[in-house]
């Protein structure tokens, strides 16, 4: 099982990958990051249970974490950005392109 | 593992991938973030059949419960809920290069990841790999003692992350006064 988690894994990270490349909407492309940060997680339990540890259990609950933490800070942004430019199309936030 | 825990796990590992699919290719942010939320739910299967039952449970609560919910609460307050092709996808061209790109990580990861395994735990064997606990031992106490001994530090670290989120969070949502 632990090969087809790994399968499973890559799947739902390159999913994640490729809707950040994809798509325009601020809001989605959090929930693609979220999603890569889901198939790292799967990594980490399928290879904590090839090792017959619970190093990488801990190291998930750490991640979950950081996730929690980053999706507040995140939405937060997000509503700012709306607040200030009235949308979270990313093709009218580039004030930083040259 | 037996044939049933392999059916299920089978069962829910296409169940994640197919939500995750659609969750990307879905107009609306509302379906998405629903699709999404199908995903994480079949993602705590997953991990209570790879005997990680506590990590399930917590994904349950974290992921589906609280950080999805937050995500439904802003694209509500956002009114993001009409939402057309032209203002969620980019333009034609960059999807395509975006698919190849995607196409290119997928077969370097897969490469990486069964290239590294031994061959006794290869795709086409069910192996159950080691087990963490045997039988009704409780199977908690190893994560805990695992994350209350050798990396206390860390996550004494990570109430203060969390704190530091909580504010940053307030201050950036707050009305600006001066403006």
């Amino acid at each position: 099982m632990i090969a087809q988690a790994l399968v499973i894994a890559a799947g739902l990270f390159v999913i994640g990958v490729v809707g950040v490349l994809t798509r325009r909407n601020a809001l989605v492309l959090f929930m693609c990051v979220e999603l890569m940060l889901n198939a790292v997680n799967l990594t980490f339990v399928a290879l904590s249970r090839l090792h017959g540890g619970t190093l990488g259990q801990a190291f998930v609950v750490f991640v979950m974490t950081v996730a929690a933490a980053e999706a507040a800070v995140g939405l937060a942004i997000v509503i700012a950005v709306f607040r200030h430019f009235g949308t979270v199309d990313l093709r009218n936030i580039s004030l930083l392109r040259g | 593992m037996t044939g049933f825990e392999q059916f299920f796990f089978y069962l829910f590992g296409l169940i994640a991938l197919a939500s995750a699919l659609l969750f990307v290719t879905r107009k609306s942010p509302v379906a998405a973030a629903l699709w999404l939320v199908s995903t994480m739910f079949s993602l705590a299967a997953l991990y209570i059949l790879l005997d990680a039952q506590f990590v399930g449970a917590v994904q349950v609560l974290v992921y589906a419960g609280a950080i999805m919910v937050v995500f439904l609460f802003v694209v509500m307050l956002l009114n993001l809920g009409q939402a057309d092709a032209a203002t969620e996808f980019r333009a034609n061209g960059t999807r395509i290069a975006g698919g190849f790109v995607g196409l290119a990580l997928l077969a370097e990861l897969l490469v990486v990841a069964l290239g590294k395994l031994p061959p006794d735990l290869g795709l086409g064997v069910a192996s159950p790999g080691t087990a963490v606990v045997n039988g009704d031992e409780n199977v908690i106490a190893p994560v805990a003692s695992a994350l209350f001994t050798q990396h206390l530090v860390a996550f004494e670290v990570t109430s203060l992350l969390l704190l530091a989120s909580v504010v940053g969070a307030v201050v950036l949502a707050k009305p600006r006064r001066d403006a």
